[in-house]
């Protein structure tokens, strides 16, 4: 499946991740590469072969619903860019 | 001392030889002298590595030392140690000063070893050479001029060039047993889910797995003793008791079936290469082993498969690396958009985004079944493959990798760099155990042999690389490196 320069700067926007046209263009031809080396899989018969997602097929463990932690949100901030009264801080969302 | 093994610095800490706090202070000394040319730390814990030799010596005169007390080793920069910077190699996460420590340095902290450090990496553990770290490439100390590999390169490198005993890596697509080979020391990636991922950071879910890197088997069975373990912070580790792994070492391997995979030994493997790891299996024979060629015909699908699933998670995964609640943030951002875009533009590598922006891609809509499930699909007839052999054969041996430590700059192209991996990478996918061990050398390059076994058998391992290692003595070999600037 041929990948596009749309392709890429659509991806980029999903991931938020900010391109240049410049760089869009160099990733076009990189990930084109890997996703032709990716496209050997479409030539091996997989169907009804069930999806494996956890190599031991186990289930997720669940736990009682109880709380556990303690409030460490000071210490935990403590790393973040900008907080003020316990929030983080971003530019204005809404006017 | 610093050329010896775990077990032999053990009897000399024993036999009050020297202190933990001697044997600390001196290799925090060759760090110092030597680390400026190999590179491998990001960070040296000079006062906390002190404090806990200090620690460990005083729960040996009380008495109460355990196999791993006042032992040095480090940590990849990729696990979470409270109030250290961790970094994972990245921009993005420079100024990270952990709030928590990971499960893995807990255990290994609560067994009495001391941390000197964390060592250099691939950016988030993507990568074969440790040349996509933020921090700078690492110089593999038996030929400068040579990669480490990766992503694990800095802590194989600061193990071979005799900065510290033994490090903990991490293992997604084989950033422990390449990085190993290259360096010529012993490491095991253990079964998916045996040892905790709580505190490690994340690259792909589904396959990272922590482990040792060492001077030999036995020093790895120490290290895993400690690591593995059910952890109610980790949801796919998991619960199954933990044996003792130095146990069955010292168990002769007559009787043994080693299989050997016909696609581990065709085109692109390096014929010098081929001739260590065929007279190491020489070595396995003459102790009682047989060996026949079995098959893992899905083996030209791992690469495809894998450079699906793991850009998928990780571009999952990587989403929390938002500007907001920790790490880098950009300058004067002129909205919440633009502080996400350019924070993680700036933040991250380009091996990074290239990652982001593949698995973004095949997890979007419309490319979903095509790519994802596909791959997930291929995956179990991976996992077949080796579930298929272990039927036959107890274990399984080849390269660990089809070419020796390659110049730095060599391979400048992502493909031909991903295509390295071609040995290792469908153990992560099947979540089997897998260990390279050394082998030999091509020219200056250690060789490493690759053993494979079925899920949850570390223990037998851990006994034929041991077994190895007591008939052959090319994991005691050390880069003139170590020695010239001792």
């Amino acid at each position: 499946m041929a990948l596009e320069h749309a392709d890429v700067q659509r991806a980029a926007h999903l991931a938020r991740l900010g391109l240049t046209d410049d760089e869009a263009a160099r990733y076009v031809n990189d990930l084109g590469r890997i996703l032709e080396m990716v496209d050997l899989l479409q030539a091996l018969d997989t169907e009804g072969v069930a999806p494996l997602a956890h190599p031991l097929d186990v289930t997720q463990r669940l736990r009682a619903d109880e709380v556990t932690e303690s409030d460490q949100r000071n210490r935990f901030q403590r790393c973040a860019p900008a907080v003020e009264d316990g929030l983080y801080l971003v530019p204005r969302v809404v006017e | 001392m610093h050329d010896k093994t775990l077990a032999e610095l053990t009897r000399s800490l024993e036999t009050r030889e020297f202190s933990s706090r001697e044997l600390t202070q001196h290799l925090l000394g060759r760090i110092d002298r030597l680390d400026g040319k190999l590179n491998s730390f990001i960070t040296v814990t000079y006062d906390q590595a002190l404090a806990a030799a200090d620690a460990a010596d005083a729960t040996r005169a009380a008495g109460k030392a355990g196999p791993l007390t006042g032992l040095p080793l480090a940590l990849k920069d990729i696990f979470c140690t409270r109030d250290v910077k961790t970094t994972a190699g990245s921009r993005m996460l420079d100024n990270f000063v952990s709030p928590y420590d990971a499960s893995v340095v807990e255990k290994l902290a609560a067994a009495g070893t001391v941390s000197l450090g964390k060592n250099n990496m691939d950016e988030f553990a993507m990568g074969s050479s440790n040349e996509n770290s933020h921090y700078g490439p690492v110089k593999n100390p038996w030929d400068l001029a040579a990669v480490p590999g990766g992503s694990s390169g800095g802590s194989a490198a600061a193990v071979a060039a005799g900065l510290v005993p033994a490090a903990i890596g991490t293992d997604t697509g084989g950033s422990i047993r390449q990085p190993a080979a290259f360096c010529g020391i012993t490491g095991l990636k253990p079964t998916y889910g045996r040892v905790s991922r709580y505190g490690m950071i994340a690259y792909a879910s589904s396959l990272d797995q922590a482990g040792p890197m060492a001077r030999s088997s036995e020093d790895c069975a120490l290290l895993l003793n400690a690591m593995a373990g059910h952890d109610l912070r980790d949801s796919t580790c998991v619960q199954r008791g933990v044996p003792d792994y130095t146990e069955e070492l010292g168990t002769a391997l007559a009787g043994l079936k080693i299989g050997l995979p016909s696609e581990y030994f065709g085109d692109g493997l390096d014929p010098q290469v081929e001739t260590a790891v065929r007279d190491a299996i020489k070595v396995f024979e003459s102790l009682g082993a047989s060996v026949r060629e079995v098959s893992l015909p899905h083996t030209h699908y791992a690469i495809p498969a894998y450079y699906v699933i793991a850009p998928a998670e990780a571009s999952s995964n990587l989403s929390r690396f938002d500007g907001v609640r920790f790490g880098y943030r950009c300058d004067n951002p002129a909205d919440l958009i633009d502080l996400y875009k350019r924070s993680r533009a700036e933040g991250f590598g380009d091996e990074v985004k290239r990652r982001i922006l593949i698995g973004t891609h095949t997890l979007s809509e419309g490319f979903f079944d095509a790519y994802y499930k596909k791959a997930q699909q291929v995956r179990r007839l991976i996992r077949q493959d080796f579930l298929d052999a272990f039927e036959e054969v107890d274990v399984l041996m080849g390269p660990a990798s089809p070419t020796p430590a390659f110049d730095l700059g060599a391979n400048k192209d992502p493909v031909s760099m991903y295509l390295q991996d071609i040995y290792t990478i469908a153990v992560n996918l099947a979540g089997i155990p897998g260990m390279s061990v050394p082998a030999g050398f091509v020219g200056s390059r250690p060789v490493g042999l690759q053993i494979l076994g079925s899920h949850f058998t570390e223990a037998r391992l851990l006994n034929v690389a041991h077994q190895f290692q007591q008939a052959t003595d090319w994991h005691r070999q050390h880069p003139a490196f170590a020695e010239e600037n001792a």
